[in-house]
């Protein structure tokens, strides 16, 4: 029965990440992310991807702030945050919200305040399906090594 | 000041992401540096698994520090953080890895091999670099397979041989014709790093599937593909074909 769950457990997290690669929520780099864990490091992703969570968050925070002024944007700040998401977006594998950084971007450059507000939005959202469904992920794998642990106890 | 490695001023040690205060001197200490706290974790974690020691910083100028190269040159510099290497982001507030290139370049440090990475695939950009003595181009997102072929093509002696403890010495690069006057090392295969061989998984977009998870243990240490010196050019080129 526990041999079935342990089966089942995997086969959800790989239907989860088909889902996502399907989707293009997330490209191969997430999977170099992967070969990087091992017994030396048995949460290096999530550790990478909850250092990601908080720096994406801080700069959405700033972002949305800079935004708000309505007399003066500060567009080229905005450019210096963009490109930080960008690039930590882009080493985790989190390739739609990193292409909605780059269009966001591009409004920057051009000023387009407009623009800018549509980006955010449109970051906000594919930022917050990201991180629940890595949360899924995430969790799925939490009770795929538990149900491991009790199928091959550690024998003393 | 003294030679037996005091400091003039104390080094605090969270300055650094990470201080190695002895040193095996067979192995690679590799100098990263990067802005962004993700990038440091990922590229700390590639030289890891390539069995490199790796000291983290997040500015040009702790760079500097580090190596005992900023204004004070009252520095002496503790022996045993001796680097063989330092890898840079090109992008960063302050000093940028170019001007730090420049800096390491035009010091005493100048035979240290500096590695630029970058997110931006600028061909005026490489080229500047390379042309300052950037001993290699790295585009990001870094994988694992960049990292093992620039450990491989900079330090491919094998470690295990008790000689080399007396100096880490390097095998020259194989295209490295400018100056035939310099002592080669007889060429050495490239070091499996796994301890379980296994074919590098392929990376190609289609084949994700190949890569799921699955119950055993996931295949960290897979070994290298043999690749030939200039496929730093075929890389590039292959890049701009994907994007």
């Amino acid at each position: 029965m526990l041999g079935l769950g342990l089966e089942r457990l995997r086969a959800d997290m790989n239907r989860l990440l088909a889902l996502l690669f399907h989707q293009g929520v997330l490209d191969e780099q997430y999977l170099q992310l992967q070969q990087l864990q091992d017994e030396s490091s048995p949460n290096f992703v999530s550790e990478v991807v909850n250092i990601y969570f908080q720096e994406s968050e801080k700069l959405l925070r700033n972002l949305r702030f800079l935004l708000m002024d309505r007399e003066f944007s500060d567009y080229k700040k905005m450019g210096v945050h963009l490109n930080q998401f960008i690039g930590s977006s882009s080493s985790i594998g989190a390739k739609r919200v990193r292409n909605v950084c780059v269009a966001f971007r591009v409004a920057s450059e051009q000023n387009n305040r407009l623009g800018c507000l549509r980006a955010l939005e449109l970051l906000e959202h594919e930022y917050c399906y990201l991180k629940n469904k890595l949360h899924e992920l995430f969790q799925i794998e939490q009770q795929r090594l538990l149900a491991a642990a009790v199928r091959y106890p550690v024998q003393h | 000041m003294a030679r037996n490695g005091v400091f003039s001023r104390r080094w605090r040690a969270e300055e650094f992401d990470y201080l190695c205060p002895s040193l095996d001197s067979d192995e690679v200490h590799v100098l990263a540096v990067d802005d962004s706290l993700v990038d440091r974790k990922v590229i700390e974690r590639l030289l890891k698994i390539t069995s490199c020691k790796v000291t983290t910083v997040d500015s040009g100028r702790r760079a500097l520090q580090f190596l005992g190269l900023d204004e004070q040159e009252s520095f002496v510099r503790f022996d045993g953080l001796k680097v063989d290497m330092v890898i840079t982001d090109y992008c960063m507030p302050g000093m940028t890895g170019y001007e730090l290139l420049k800096k390491i370049k035009g010091s005493s440090f100048r035979e240290i091999p500096v590695v630029i990475m970058s997110s931006e695939n600028v061909l005026a950009r490489i080229d500047s670099c390379l042309e300052e003595g950037a001993e290699n181009f790295l585009l990001k997102p870094v994988k694992l397979s960049d990292v093992k072929r620039l450990k491989d093509y900079m330090f491919s002696e094998d470690r295990s041989r008790t000689e080399s403890k007396v100096m880490n010495k390097r095998k020259l690069p194989e295209t490295s014709s400018d100056d035939p006057s310099k002592p080669t090392l007889s060429p050495s295969p490239s070091i499996d790093m796994s301890s379980t061989p296994s074919s590098e998984p392929s990376s190609s977009p289609g084949t994700f599937s190949s890569l799921l998870y699955t119950d055993s243990s996931s295949n960290s240490n897979v070994s290298s593909m043999p690749s030939s010196p200039d496929s730093l050019t075929r890389r590039l080129k292959m890049r701009s074909q994907d994007l």
